[in-house]
């Protein structure tokens, strides 16, 4: 068990730098998620702390110990392979036992230790089988055996879900949380998948073209993006970009950039708001926390606007409203009443103030 | 420190393999060169103003007769092969399966048994002219082949398996949509092939081209035993070498090598083109069924009498090696069978001999290849370095050179103490055939190792190191067994052209350490074709056997590597 310190990273390959100005701590026994679209970097840092890559620049510390040069084989990790990696030509006993033999662990251990994690992994009737007789799911807990028998200090996982269909995906989530739980291993789990990163993590690292912009619990990043990009990777969005009137103590006045008549929106003075000068600003607000009226109430932020769509989800409804040339996404949960929700209706919407959040565009197409 | 470990471990795994490519791939290579400049003991290009301003003009002749030869290998072989490929890959008929098999029987034969069987079918006193004569009481044989024609039927026999494996391939590869897209739009059947099938093809049908024309410039056996007096340049080249004119073998050699390898470097850049060839994920085959009954049969007739006439070579061996020396001397048809030359063969220790050389210097070159091959194609393969390309480059040269210039260059560089030969002189010692037989396959065992090195992932050896092992460990316990068996397919290929060896083995052999194929030229020569004929059965055997293992145990199309 070892908590890790990634300290000023760089890694360039070549003329391409994959990751840039890199400081992470994780903690003894988190479950970390490195979440980012494909090329983000993500990937480059977990092979960094595996030991399969070497920083350009910086410090990789397991705890006190600096492992930044340490070759892979040394660094006591146990890693699931997104394509799981498992050797063809070996059982599943061989594969897992492959790890203990290595340690050169007595033949009694490793028969005791492996039975024990297959048990654990529940696939003890299978450890005489061909990897290539197991199916996905199987698969993937022969990876994960294999990983967690060394005892490893760090457990890391690259986007170990992603070959696998929805329905196991589901549980396999839940057998890796629980494992996780049960060995209370620092784990490093690497997605694309926003869904896994919310509800699987501790914290997560948000990534994009090498830079982490944000990390945090997975209701910080969800409920306080640091910025356009954390806001429309994870989750819906509504961004809209606006300048500003005035700051106040409690409140910031804005207007919209739109085309029709001027907007004009008042946002809640959040306290890490400091950077209001600097660059493009755009307000953000979730779907579901805008409010659709039946009729004009009293309030902040009560906009008149049509309909423009309805779309049933299941548990949501998805309805598109215009204000001013303006597309707002609002979604209403399925109470069995949204009938009076129809192409063409004028409606009142509230942006609650405390929803808002005034946030910097830094990707230059907030509206996405 | 220096460098990280994996860059010394790369350094450590690339230093004897650019060795053995410096000593035995580029040294002699550049030997040869500078041999051909000399010249009255001074350094000129005067060997190649004589090459081709010669009075005689004997050289440009046999450089010309080559490159004619060769266009008409290409040709042939080509009309051959495609119409086959495309009839096998389209239409289906009883015992397509089996003949599209049979299709690459001629593969199955070593070149020189396979030349000596065309003699005795096809020849002067062959059995097929004479049974025609005796058939219709002609007073001559009605044909024979010799010289330009029998070199050519013999390179149309083994080239035209090129054709039909590329040409195969690529059929397969052709999505049906596309040609159903033509139908859609109103094109018939002929419009269909010339416009859209036939276009799809010629990538496949440039690159057989190029590589028979190759394999036919440096075609030695053929033109050996079938030329007369006809001069082709990799024959020219063994008759300066016997004739002791050493500069001008050299320099016969140098052009040679310089056609074969722009040939090589115009087939690479031809390749790597872009070209419109499509990945389509599972793409079924479809022929359409021969529903014409007499169609039908027609085909069938073909294709049986076609498989016969591939086995016929094979069959002719077979027999003249049940024929005893001595019993067929003036008869026109063998008359005893029997297997004494067999008995002789493993009775006889003078008989035997020349079968246990091939046999110990095969092994030794094929286990040279095995190591030389892995680590060289784990290099070029998993590891990154500067100068890749050229290394690669290194590994593919005794692929493109002609194997008498292979012979040549070695004859060069090692009839003198050098470094490489640790100060002593190979040429007449044991050593100098294993070493041309190793050379010779290095593209061959390096290129099948590409292959299934390419196919593993390299997040197999990462999972292996991250687990704790070291790398010598998992290269020991994880990727050698996996890619033992594509491994073992090539080197044994290899192996069994070690043992029949010919164009090295002429130019290189010791009278005490005659290997297999020099022996059947000599027996040849003695008119004892009943005990060549049964050394090409071994070698016939062996090779049925080698293919057999690889498709079995390790289910891999040997005769994909070729």
């Amino acid at each position: 068990m070892a908590s890790i310190q990634i300290e000023n990273v760089q890694k360039a390959f070549g003329k391409t730098i994959a990751v840039d100005h890199l400081n992470l701590e994780i903690k003894d026994g988190e479950f970390f998620t490195f979440l980012g679209p494909s090329g983000c970097g993500k990937t480059t840092t977990l092979r960094m702390i595996a030991g399969f890559y070497y920083p350009t620049k910086g410090v990789v510390r397991f705890g006190e110990k600096d492992m930044t040069r340490v070759p892979p084989e040394k660094r006591n990790t146990g890693m699931v392979f997104q394509n799981y990696a498992l050797f063809p030509h070996m059982t599943v006993f061989e594969n897992v036992a492959f790890g203990l033999r290595v340690r050169k662990v007595s033949s009694a251990d490793v028969q005791a230790k492996v039975q024990d994690v297959l048990r654990k992994v529940r696939l003890e009737s299978y450890s005489d089988r061909q990897v290539s007789q197991l199916s996905g799911g199987q698969q993937q807990r022969v990876a994960l055996a294999r990983a967690l028998v060394i005892e490893p200090e760090i457990l890391l996982l690259d986007e170990p879900l992603s070959n696998l269909d929805a329905k196991l995906r589901d549980e396999m989530r839940a057998e890796i949380l629980r494992l996780q739980r049960d060995y209370k291993i620092t784990t490093i789990y690497v997605t694309h998948d926003q869904a896994e990163a919310l509800s699987m993590s501790d914290r997560i690292a948000v990534f994009n073209y090498g830079v982490c912009h944000q990390v945090g619990t997975p209701a910080e990043i969800y409920n306080q993006p640091a910025n356009d990009f954390v806001a429309s990777f994870i989750g819906e969005i509504n961004l809209l970009p606006v300048q500003v009137d005035y700051v106040e103590q409690e409140n910031i006045a804005v207007t919209l950039k739109n085309d029709g008549e001027p907007v004009k929106l008042v946002v809640h003075n959040h306290a890490n708001e400091g950077e209001l000068n600097k660059g493009d600003l755009a307000v953000s607000i979730r779907p579901e926390a805008i409010r659709i009226l039946d009729a004009i109430e009293d309030g902040t932020n009560v906009l008149k606007g049509k309909i423009e769509s309805v779309q049933f989800f299941g548990s949501i409804v998805n309805v598109m409203v215009q204000i001013q040339h303006v597309s707002l996404r609002v979604d209403v949960l399925n109470t069995h009443e949204f009938g009076h929700f129809y192409q063409g209706k004028d409606v009142y919407v509230e942006l609650p103030k405390k929803q808002l959040r005034l946030i910097p565009v830094i990707s230059g197409d907030a509206n996405d | 420190m220096i460098k990280n470990r994996d860059t010394r471990l790369t350094i450590w795994l690339l230093i004897p393999v650019v060795l053995v490519l410096v000593a035995y791939v580029l040294y002699p290579s550049l030997r040869t060169f500078f041999e051909s400049l000399q010249k009255d003991g001074s350094i000129s290009f005067g060997n190649y103003q004589d090459f081709f301003v010669q009075e005689s003009k004997t050289n440009l002749e046999a450089l010309w007769n080559s490159v004619y030869i060769s266009i008409l290998s290409v040709v042939v072989s080509a009309l051959i092969g495609i119409p086959l490929a495309i009839i096998f890959n389209r239409y289906d008929f009883p015992g397509r399966s089996f003949f599209s098999t049979a299709a690459i029987l001629p593969i199955v034969l070593p070149s020189l048994v396979g030349v000596m069987a065309f003699m005795f079918l096809y020849g002067e006193s062959g059995l097929i002219p004479n049974a025609i004569k005796d058939l219709f009481g002609l007073e001559k044989v009605p044909f024979k082949i010799g010289g330009v024609s029998g070199i050519l039927i013999v390179h149309a026999y083994t080239m035209y398996v090129y054709f039909y494996m590329t040409v195969s391939a690529a059929i397969n590869k052709i999505d049906p949509s596309l040609e159903e897209a033509a139908y859609n739009l109103g094109a018939n059947r002929f419009k269909v092939f010339w416009k859209v099938t036939f276009p799809l093809l010629t990538p496949a049908i440039v690159a057989a081209s190029l590589l028979v024309f190759m394999i036919s410039m440096a075609s030695f056996s053929a033109p050996f035993l079938l030329a007369g007096g006809y001069r082709v340049l990799s024959l020219q080249i063994y008759f300066s070498k016997i004739n002791g004119d050493m500069e001008i073998a050299a320099t016969q050699s140098v052009i040679l090598s310089i056609v074969s390898i722009a040939f090589l470097l115009f087939m690479r850049w031809y390749q790597n083109r872009k070209d419109y060839r499509m990945a389509t994920k599972g793409i079924g085959a479809h022929r359409s069924e021969v529903k014409n009954p007499l169609m039908k049969w027609v085909m069938v007739g073909f294709g049986i009498i076609g498989v016969l006439v591939l086995l016929l070579p094979h069959f002719t061996i077979l027999l003249l090696s049940l024929v005893p020396d001595g019993t067929w001397t003036w008869q026109t048809y063998p008359s005893v069978f029997n297997i004494e030359n067999y008995r002789l063969l493993f009775a006889d220790p003078n008989i035997f001999k020349p079968l246990q050389n091939s046999l110990i210097m095969a092994v030794i070159a094929t286990v040279g290849n095995l190591v030389f091959g892995v680590i060289a194609s784990y290099v070029l393969v998993k590891r990154k370095f500067v100068g890749k390309s050229f290394i690669d480059i290194l590994v593919m040269i005794p692929w493109a050179l002609p194997a008498t210039v292979i012979g040549m260059n070695l004859v060069f560089a090692f009839n003198e103490p050098s470094v490489f030969s640790f100060g002593q002189i190979l040429v007449g010692t044991f050593w100098i055939l294993p070493l041309a037989y190793f050379i010779r396959h290095i593209p061959l065992v390096v290129r099948s190792t590409n292959a299934v090195l390419e196919q593993l992932d390299d997040s197999i050896e990462e999972a292996a190191r991250n687990l704790g092992a070291k790398w010598f460990y998992t290269f020991r316990k994880v990727i050698l067994p996996i890619i033992m068996p594509g491994v073992l397919s090539g080197t044994l290929l290899a192996f069994i052209e070690s043992v029949g060896e010919f164009p090295t083995s002429v130019l290189l052999y010791t009278i005490s350490n005659r290997p297999i194929s020099i022996e059947i030229m000599n027996q040849l020569r003695m008119f004892n074709m009943g005990q060549a004929a049964a050394y090409g059965m071994i070698q016939i055997t062996l090779i049925v056997i080698v293919l057999f293992i690889s498709n079995k145990f390790f289910g891999i199309k040997a005769e994909k590597a070729l």
